[in-house]
């Protein structure tokens, strides 16, 4: 067997279905082009969408509303607790209604340069002219925005721009979206057009003469196995930054669908752009289970700093002006703390790296608002920010009022994904991703406030026109007869997979083993990586991979309610996926946006790029468990933003 | 920390349930409730007995997936979700009792964790505005004053967890359905569904089998969102209205 | 497309009323707040005994003769009775009905009870069957005169002095008017909240609203048997 390093470089893949000419019109060319399936042929199809998050139940709500029979699921038990719900800060859209020079040109320009130029331009672009639309319909929803006295809408500024250009609902956005499209969803659920499977989890992707035609699901509930057949197959299951055990996902967020998927013939595309955010509250102890994010937003008015001298352990309020180092401002003054998430969340790593870090362990930063109270006073701070200092205090019971917020930066969001084309369809035929599950538009860095904006550009704008086209081809597919042999074959191989965790019996718990894959990964695969440390991982992932199967222990049966055979099953997945990621880290001996490798770096110890040498999208190819996978690469093209050294100073 | 925990456990729903008494050990303040549990269920999946099983999530206080009552308090002694209580809230030698939301229309799955589809359902009756995709008018066409659009987002900010449901002794759903009929009622873009909004709405909450609203004021003081009292009067108010308008024809 | 997901036909407002749980909350709070305006004149009524035999008789016969010549004597009466007694009726059916549903929705309580839950439900569920007991003696003993030793029909005055004169007849009104306040005072606020006349900005002011009404009834009615038992009124 190849090591697993030994990868080899297969045919280039090519995005075909972006048309030529300028920009602006691609996407309505697209649409043009795009074949349609006749109103009183839609309900003949049947569409799964696997998820319920924004990207997934703006989707199923969509497609359900053109007609189409929607099959969905969700492992939570309602559709409504997806962890879309969790986002904060806001939703970006080139609304342009400060009048401060925000255009679709000019938010397509802040996401290309802001993902480090390692994003496809047509999907950027396109993204940009939905987010327009994308306000509209929630605000017909019923999305309750916050607004001025005139009854207009209000907007703040996120990192990495200049214009104030990001809608927000107090702390609580991506909440307010996702019921939004929540409502939508059961709207459709009423009507009879969507099916919906709550406690539902897809196991595997069931894939037909080259297509994908159906999901192997586990009822959590009953521990039943059962397989669902489509015409055509949408993964909106998020991200996978769960891998590092601690991060700002959910709990139960997993990459069971995109691997499985992966598996069954889906290349899987920049595994390694990872994003940490710069503002969480640091861990407490060993028996932290998840991270909270402080919204970017505080950065608005929220001063981040350290003390100048290593090992200051005063208090901050004891600490004067002149020996507080303000380092965002000092080294970046245009943007000050509002730099983009990668840049301020190593800029925190290498202060406290330096031992200027804040309290236990030195592993924090300073979030001071001292001055944004005494400018605006206190009632104006708690009505921009209340629910998110509540939430500080209740978890670190210290008041951010009176001492400032200790931050440091945690796993938040997975750029990488399914690759997928401007359809948004994988490279399985009929199968297609959405949102954070797939690779699409952030290239290898997230602005903040996009995460929203894509997952519902894709679930209500781009998917349903797109999916229409490949219905629109493939109208008289045969039904899937649940005899056949790769149905069958999914569905023993997920029962063996299952059977053999329960019958085990050894000695380690799932979550420690996950632990112990996630303080590998934040080690030689988070915030900074080399070579060497890369390469040690690779060498320990097979290792934990086998001891895993040997030594796990996972109670009850497979035919019950099993919350540790549904994190243990996870685990299998995070033990093959963490080896691809640092495989993908390895290859990229670049920096650019979250990938920071520390053998590329400009002087100044900012990310150097390589544009010689890595301007494409790396999509991977499965071979097997552990052997060496097929890099399929896309060279990314920019004709309208032309590459530089990214500079927020 | 030393606490003993007292956890209602079953299997199924056809098994029958009962208390079952545990020690948890080396219980730090900063631990979150759950965090607490997972130890337990660590130790317990070692010693080869079935974790106790819970619902949670996010973690974070907003997916409203725990449904804890801890002493007889649904999410436990503090204004918030059992996820973001600490155990800085309990002190050493405690006994905690824990048991799953209490409700004929929340049936019990397995030990902790309760089935709330029927919130759902109602939601599904009425709690939206009908506005396909591609519909909308541009979002500055009918300004909202911003009284609305507060009074809307305190409302929205309902997360379902189904505390209301399970502080209320009469097991009543009076405060999640009217948070939601309050969101969308008092906003301009949901006034053309006003009426059938609220009738549809109550309508499936009582098929559900929830029970009244005796004013006992429960639900609120164990929101975690503070979702206020006052909500449900708004909602009788809506019910009324509507019913007076559907008359008319 | 089926994209209609509202039901086309909906049942007879009636209906919708009497199946909701809000329509007879609502129900009972139209017709609490009529026994509660009785209530109010009934309690003006008993003052009068205060000023004399001469006073309250004449009023008790005005009472029989209110509205005529249109109305014969008594009916005037009669018409209130019988609303009464609809009220009662109504009032009393839909508390079963919901105590009963309310039962229903919580089949299996907590191991971990605490004191403090349902206080003012109990209140009003208790109360209310006290109320409806007193309601029935009340009648007996100075309506029908059934159940009052000493009573003449036609002097309502020495009748009310005679119920008072026993000791279970002070013990039993007393009772009952504390459980009146009680449930006025809750009962009073809630029919606020049911009709949808609570507000934030309101709330303070319909407690103390339902505080007061619940303190005057109380006082005035509690004042007829003390005004006995301590000799003023004989």
């Amino acid at each position: 067997m190849d090591h697993y390093t030994h990868y080899r470089t297969g045919a280039p893949l090519a995005d075909t279905k972006a048309p030529d000419g300028p920009i602006a019109e691609r996407w309505d060319s697209r649409r043009f082009g795009a074949k349609l399936v006749n109103p009183a042929n839609r309900r003949k199809h049947t569409v799964i969408v696997v998820g319920t998050g924004l990207a997934g139940g703006s989707a199923g709500a969509t497609l359900a509303e053109q007609g189409y029979h929607v099959v969905q699921f969700c492992y939570q038990d309602s559709p409504r607790r997806a962890h879309s719900i969790a986002a904060q800060g806001g939703i970006n859209a080139a609304k342009n209604y400060r009048n401060d020079g925000d255009s679709v040109q000019r938010l397509f320009y802040d996401t290309v340069k802001g993902g480090d130029f390692r994003a496809r331009e047509s999907n950027v672009h396109r993204l940009a002219q939905i987010s327009v639309e994308i306000i509209d319909q929630c605000v017909a929803q019923g999305v309750p925005f916050a607004r001025e006295y005139g009854g207009l809408l209000d907007t703040r500024s996120f990192g990495g721009v200049q214009v104030s250009r990001t809608f927000y609902a107090r702390g609580q956005t991506g909440q307010q979206l996702l019921l939004g499209a929540y409502q939508a969803l059961s709207r459709q659920i009423a009507a009879g057009n969507v099916e919906l499977h709550p406690r539902t989890e897809m196991l595997d992707l069931i894939v037909i003469d080259g297509r994908a035609r159906g999901i192997v699901a586990r009822d959590l509930v009953t521990g039943e196995i059962s397989t669902y057949v489509a015409d055509a197959v949408v993964l909106a299951s998020g991200g996978y930054g769960n891998v590092f055990y601690l991060s700002t996902n959910a709990m139960n967020s997993n990459a069971t669908a995109i691997w499985r998927a992966h598996r069954r013939g889906a290349h899987f595309a920049n595994p390694c752009f990872t994003q940490i955010h710069p503002t969480c509250i640091p861990r407490t102890g060993d028996h932290q289970s998840k991270l909270t994010l402080m919204s970017e937003s505080l950065r608005n008015d929220g001063r981040i700093w350290v003390p100048r001298a290593k090992g200051d352990t005063r208090a901050p309020g004891d600490i004067p002006e002149a020996e507080r180092d303000y380092y965002l401002e000092r080294i970046y003054p245009s943007f000050g703390n509002l730099v983009p998430r990668d840049i301020a969340s190593r800029a925190a790593k290498n202060v406290c790296d330096e031992g200027r870090g804040v309290g236990p362990g030195g592993q924090g930063v300073y979030l001071d608002f001292a001055g944004a109270i005494a400018r605006m006073g206190r009632k104006a701070v708690e009505e921009k920010y209340g629910n998110l200092f509540e939430m500080y205090q209740r978890i670190t019971a210290e008041d951010p009022y009176q001492v400032p917020m200790r931050i440091y930066p945690a796993v938040h969001y997975t750029m990488g994904g399914l690759w997928v084309d401007y359809d948004l369809q994988t490279t399985v035929p009929g199968l297609f991703a959405i949102g954070e599950a797939n690779f699409s538009d952030h290239g290898a860095n997230r602005l903040g406030a996009s995460a929203l904006m894509q997952g519902l550009a894709d679930g209500y704008f781009v998917l349903p026109a797109t999916i229409n086209d490949y219905l629109a081809r493939h109208p008289g597919q045969d039904p899937v007869d649940t005899g056949h042999p790769a149905v069958a074959a999914a569905v023993a191989e997920t029962r063996d997979r299952l059977h053999r965790l329960v019958t085990v019996d050894g000695d380690r718990t799932a979550d420690s083993f996950h632990r112990e894959l996630g303080e590998l990964m934040w080690e030689y695969c988070g915030m900074a990586r080399t070579e060497e440390g890369l390469r040690k991982a690779l060498d320990r992932i097979p290792q934990i991979r086998e001891e895993f199967w040997r030594r796990i222990k996972v109670p009850g049966t497979e035919a019950e309610f099993n919350q540790s055979l549904e994190r243990a099953n996870r685990v299998v997945d995070y033990l093959e996926l963490a080896e691809l990621m640092c495989l993908d880290a390895l290859h990229r001996a670049e920096s650019c946006g979250g990938h920071f490798r520390e053998e590329s770096q400009t002087p100044e110890g900012e990310a150097a790029r390589d544009d010689e040498e890595f301007s494409y999208a790396a999509a991977w190819e499965f071979t097997g468990t552990g052997t060496a996978p097929v890099l399929h690469k896309e060279d990314l093209v920019f004709e309208y933003v032309h590459p530089t050294q990214r500079s927020y100073a | 920390m030393r606490l003993t925990l007292r956890v209602w456990r079953r299997k199924d729903t056809r098994a029958p349930g009962a208390m079952k008494e545990y020690e948890v050990d080396g219980v730090t303040p900063d631990m979150s409730f759950l965090e607490m549990l997972d130890t337990l269920n660590e130790r317990l999946t070692l010693e080869g007995e079935d974790p106790v099983a819970f619902d949670h999530d996010c973690r974070e206080g907003i997916c409203g997936a725990c449904s804890l009552v801890i002493n007889g308090d649904a999410h436990g002694p503090e204004r918030t979700t059992a996820c973001q209580l600490h155990m800085r809230s309990f002190r050493d030698g405690d006994t905690i009792d824990v048991e799953p939301w209490r409700a004929a229309a929340f049936p019990v799955v397995r030990d902790l964790v309760v089935d709330r589809s029927a919130f759902d359902r109602i939601i599904q009756a009425g709690g939206y505005v009908s506005v396909p995709t591609g519909a909308a008018p541009e979002a500055h066409a009918t300004p909202v004053p911003k009284a609305a659009a507060d009074l809307a987002f305190e409302h929205a900010e309902c997360i379902g967890c189904g505390a209301c449901v399970a502080a209320c002794p009469n097991g009543s759903a009076m405060l999640f359905t009217s948070a939601k009929i309050n969101h969308l009622n008092v906003l301009p873009q949901g006034a053309p569904e006003r009426e059938t909004r609220v009738l549809d709405m109550v309508g499936q909450m009582d098929a559900e089998g929830f029970g009244g609203c005796t004013l006992t004021g429960e639900c609120a003081t164990a929101c975690p969102k503070g979702i206020p009292l006052t909500s449900i009067a708004s909602m009788n108010k809506e019910w009324l209205r509507a019913n007076r308008k559907v008359s008319r024809g | 497309m089926a994209l209609a997901t509202r039901p086309d036909r909906r049942p007879a407002v009636v209906r919708t009323v009497w199946d909701s749980t809000i329509g007879k909350k609502t129900i009972m709070a139209v017709s609490g707040v009529l026994m509660l305006l009785y209530l109010v004149v009934h309690m003006f009524g008993n003052l009068k005994i205060f000023f004399g035999p001469g006073t309250f008789n004449g009023y008790a016969h005005w009472l029989r003769t209110l509205g005529e010549p249109f109305l014969h004597y008594e009916w005037a009466l009669w018409i209130i009775r019988v609303g009464l007694v609809a009220c009662v009726v109504a009032h009393a059916v839909c508390a079963y009905q919901l105590s009963r549903r309310d039962l229903r929705a919580r089949p299996v309580g907590y191991v971990h009870r605490k004191a403090r839950a349902s206080y003012a439900t109990r209140t009003m569920r208790w109360g209310g069957v006290i109320l409806g007991l007193f309601i029935v003696w009340h009648l007996l003993d100075l309506t029908t005169l059934t159940v009052n030793r000493n009573a003449e029909p036609g002097h309502p005055y020495q009748n009310v002095v005679a119920t008072f004169h026993t000791w279970y007849g002070d013990v039993i009104y007393i009772v009952a008017m504390l459980a009146l306040g009680l449930h006025i005072r809750h009962g009073f606020w809630s029919a606020a909240q049911t009709l949808g006349a609570g507000s934030r900005t309101r709330d303070r002011a319909l407690k103390a609203t339902a505080n007061g009404l619940a303190l005057v009834l109380t006082a005035g009615f509690v004042a007829v048997p003390v005004g006995v038992m301590t000799g003023v009124v004989s």
